[in-house]
């Protein structure tokens, strides 16, 4: 099974940013809008290079929302950018009736979601757009891991029909999915092949889980690591293939437990397959103030809170 | 175009359709619906270019929007009158397994809705971007979109308001139907709006003023001042006073007919006041 050297720490929002660069380049019908963090968002590239496809609306999410819906009515495929707590939480109910009811082609685009946002604190860093996204009918929710996969997901939009909830983040993280690798939404990755565990991890927690595993093959135990980016429509498949081996199963993700990838799956193997499962999740919580590295270890997402809770499960299992 | 006369049978006709589309599915929104009838009429009409059959991206032709979602009634009974979809359809308003869903709805594929609305405060920040659209587009034709008065005490119209005027989105006529009622009452004392023309004036709109919102007339020369203004760097908005319930004495000069129907003898007296045209009922 491949190895995944860390080619440079990178943020994924550059990813995004490089993706809707790309786009611009090479998909006329893209246009894209943001609400004053362009910058943050990196989006300034494709503001430059393609003025006239380029909405600045302001400290006005809501508005933003609306103006992408009616975009879309004449063909074009707007891309909204601000970050996940205002791209989700603050614009819920216009995401809802304009975009996902109506049906409109939109992809919201969403930086510094998550817990690894650090220091602006809790109001910033929300832990509940997952559960929110996947909850409207028709809604495309993607979560990639690192700079190469947030790009290849930005390019893959595009081509998608319909409104797409995409999601990422504001640290350098290390970048290790190869450019080549491609992107189908949908379809999980199978990265490290294993035997006693499956450890399931979405966003910035795959590459905790690969360090992980690495952990746990130096003390006897055998993980399968999947990256599931897109939490839904879910991949059932890979899932289940892994668990009818594994018997066991740990889900990865920097979102609360109650509403995100984890949920998604237990709902998945409760109606195909049950086996045992474990959460690596924040626990129904605000998240707080702090560098990403220190909250993820205080919130228990870190790699080494990864290698604990598989072998309490793998444990248990074997019981 | 249509004659005058042609036109007057169409209001009558849309008044009954009202009703009995309200009164059959015992709920419904009739105040605001019999209000905006000459307004919707002259519009679809009178006014608009637009080709049937209808399909969603509108392109090179003037499109409209409905923001406040519960005036449904009109908004049907004028799009399958004009040609939309089939006027028998009308029974099915807010019964199961319709296209007419009690606020209007994309979802289920009805000719002649590209939003969904209901949820107030919404349709003026997507008429935007479909003007915007029809600028990348070099589309010539114009948007429209109607919004009730009480719905601007939602904030997202004053984004939209704020974004249109500097942004020089001026292929955009907004009407906002000024009657003065919401469903608490009226607007002056569930929250006061103030001085909706200076408002508007302020954020760099181009504004028209209508005070006969029921009188085919002028609404025409409204919306034929208020289209005469576009493309001059500016948004355009028509503030045009009407009357709630109009065209049924009882139902008038109220908020209480905002959101329930008549029941049979309610519906007998309403119909009474606008009598039979040679349009028939569906």
């Amino acid at each position: 099974m491949a190895e995944y050297p860390n080619t440079g720490n990178i943020d994924t929002r550059s990813g995004f940013g490089v993706g809707l660069s790309h786009l611009g380049k090479t998909n006329p019908r893209v246009v894209a809008l943001c609400a004053d963090l362009t910058g943050s968002l990196k989006m300034s590239d494709f503001k430059k290079n393609h003025p006239n496809r380029f909405f600045q609306v302001g400290i006005a999410e809501a508005n933003m929302m609306g103006i992408a819906a009616g975009l879309t009515i004449g063909g074009w495929i707007p891309f909204t950018g601000t970050f996940a707590n205002f791209s989700t939480g603050r614009v819920y109910d216009q995401i809802r009736q304009s975009i996902a009811y109506s049906g409109k082609n939109v992809k919201i685009c969403a930086s510094h979601a998550g817990i690894t946002l650090g220091e602006d604190g809790a109001t910033h860093q929300i832990l509940e757009d997952i559960g929110l996204m996947k909850m409207l009918p028709g809604m495309t929710v993607i979560n990639p891991c690192d700079f190469n996969q947030t790009k290849a997901a930005t390019i893959a939009i595009a081509d998608h029909q319909g409104p797409v909830y995409l999601r990422f983040g504001r640290p350098k993280v290390p970048n290790f999915t190869t450019a080549d690798m491609g992107f189908t939404i949908g379809k999980g990755i199978k990265l490290k092949e294993g035997n006693s565990i499956t450890i399931v991890a979405t966003g910035h927690l795959v590459w905790e889980s690969l360090q992980a595993s690495d952990i746990l093959r130096h003390e006897g135990i055998s993980a399968e690591v999947i990256n599931i980016h897109t939490i839904k429509p879910i991949d059932e498949e890979i899932i289940l293939k892994s668990v009818k081996k594994t018997g066991c199963i740990l889900t990865a993700e920097e979102h609360n437990f109650h509403g995100g990838l984890g949920e998604t799956i237990a709902g998945v193997l409760s109606r195909k397959h049950p086996v045992i499962q474990r959460y690596i999740a924040t626990n129904d919580t605000f998240g707080e103030s702090g560098t990403p590295l220190e909250l993820m270890k205080k919130y228990e997402l870190a790699q080494d809170n990864i290698v604990t809770k598989s072998k309490e499960l793998v444990a248990l299992k074997n019981k | 175009m249509s004659h005058t006369h042609q036109l007057q049978d169409r209001v009558i006709q849309t008044r009954r359709d009202i009703l009995r589309m309200v009164h059959g599915a015992k709920s419904g929104h009739p105040g605001g619906s019999l209000g905006c009838t000459e307004f919707l009429v002259t519009l679809f009409e009178n006014h608009m270019t637009y080709q049937l059959p209808f399909e969603i991206d509108g392109l090179n032709q003037d499109i409209f929007f409905l923001s406040n979602g519960h005036i449904s009634p009109v908004f049907y009974s004028v799009l399958a009158r004009s040609g939309f979809f089939p006027v028998s359809e009308l029974s099915s308003f807010r019964k199961i397994n319709s296209r007419l869903q009690g606020h209007p709805t994309t979802h289920e594929g009805l000719p002649g809705v590209r939003i969904a609305s209901g949820s107030l405060g919404q349709g003026l920040s997507v008429a935007v971007g479909a003007a915007l659209s029809k600028k990348l587009n070099q589309d010539n034709r114009l948007v429209y979109v109607l919004l009730g008065d009480g719905e601007l005490q939602e904030g997202q119209n004053w984004e939209a308001i704020m974004f249109a005027a500097a942004n020089q989105v001026d292929n955009l006529i907004a009407t906002i139907d000024l009657n003065g009622q919401q469903i608490d009452g009226a607007t002056s004392e569930v929250l006061f709006l103030g001085d909706i023309e200076a408002k508007f004036n302020s954020f760099g709109w181009k504004v028209v003023l209508n005070q006969k919102g029921n009188d085919l007339n002028s609404v025409k020369k409204a919306l034929d001042h208020a289209t005469s203004l576009t493309e001059k760097s500016k948004p355009v908005v028509i503030i045009m006073k009407t009357e709630m319930g109009n065209g049924v004495d009882f139902m008038m000069h109220s908020h209480q007919w905002h959101g329930i129907a008549p029941n049979d003898e309610q519906l007998e007296l309403g119909l009474n006041q606008n009598p039979p045209t040679p349009l028939g009922d569906y």
